[in-house]
């Protein structure tokens, strides 16, 4: 079923305020094999914890299975590196949208914003809905 | 260190396996079931479980602040456009990072990267990252 083309330009609501902990970026460095210490700059792309939460809302709300999602792309812009303490939320907005062969091709937009409502990071995905089988 | 336009990046490899998709899950939040379930990830057409492409890029990440002594990121995009397809076998699979620096201006570097991967569906190194590129302030 192909997303709905009304969705370009609708931004969702705020994700949960996430604290920045050292003990959270020490397990993510961790996982790709990084030995992080406390005063370390933030692995690069940490703030896909933040972004991947507003995308499950996001396809939660246009009721779609994340099993069905492939990431095509994805960018980050830093104003700002990300420090533990750090409290942030992303929202996230839909960019674009297109069909190829069956599939959505979803642009999204997760601007995270710091406790004073500062831009700290702008994240870009795009995600590729892929169509079930015809039987 | 000091980054120079022109100036190639020690290659650097990092090993994936299954093991590694589910700490990278279990980390980031992706508990997307293509990253460890073949019977899912195959009935969605793909040729079994595939590694996160976050997960890739996190990887290229770690190369990146290996080379600049931990630099801060500015800017860093790639396209997905190969699955990294992760065996489920002690070995796994690897993905393999080179980087050349393109310029040095305004304080920024600019690094062009190149991501390959034997674990392409042919067993063959293939790229998986599409103009994968990273901006760092030197």
């Amino acid at each position: 079923m192909a997303v709905d083309g009304s969705l370009v330009g609708r931004a969702f609501p705020p994700t949960r305020p996430y604290r920045v902990t050292d003990e959270k970026v020490r397990e993510f460095a961790a996982a790709t094999g990084v030995d992080w210490e406390s005063g370390d700059r933030v692995p690069a792309t940490f703030p896909i914890v933040l972004a991947f939460d507003a995308m499950n809302a996001f396809l939660d709300d246009v009721e779609v299975e994340l099993s069905r999602i492939v990431h095509g792309e994805q960018k980050f812009s830093y104003v700002r590196p990300i420090a533990p303490g750090d409290v942030l939320v992303a929202t996230l907005s839909v960019a674009s949208l297109r069909q190829i062969g069956g599939n959505d091709i979803i642009g999204t937009v997760s601007e995270i914003t710091d406790e004073a409502g500062a831009v700290v990071c702008t994240t870009s995905a795009t995600l590729v809905h892929r169509a079930a089988e015809v039987a | 260190m000091t980054l120079e336009a022109g100036a190639e990046l020690a290659t650097k490899t990092y090993p994936i396996t299954r093991a590694s998709l589910v700490r990278y899950a279990g980390a980031s939040g992706d508990f997307n079931p293509i990253h460890w379930s073949d019977r899912i990830a195959t009935a969605v057409g793909l040729p079994g479980v595939i590694a996160h492409g976050m997960f890739t890029m996190a990887l290229v990440a770690r190369a990146v602040s290996e080379w600049t002594d931990g630099a801060e990121v500015v800017d860093f995009g790639a396209k997905f456009t190969n699955p990294v397809v992760v065996p489920d076998d002690d070995e796994g699979t690897s993905v393999t990072i080179s980087g050349t620096v393109k310029s040095v201006e305004d304080g920024l570097a600019t690094i062009a990267l190149t991501v390959v991967s034997t674990g392409s569906t042919t067993g063959e190194p293939q790229k998986v990252l599409g103009m994968p590129k990273v901006s760092v302030r030197v």
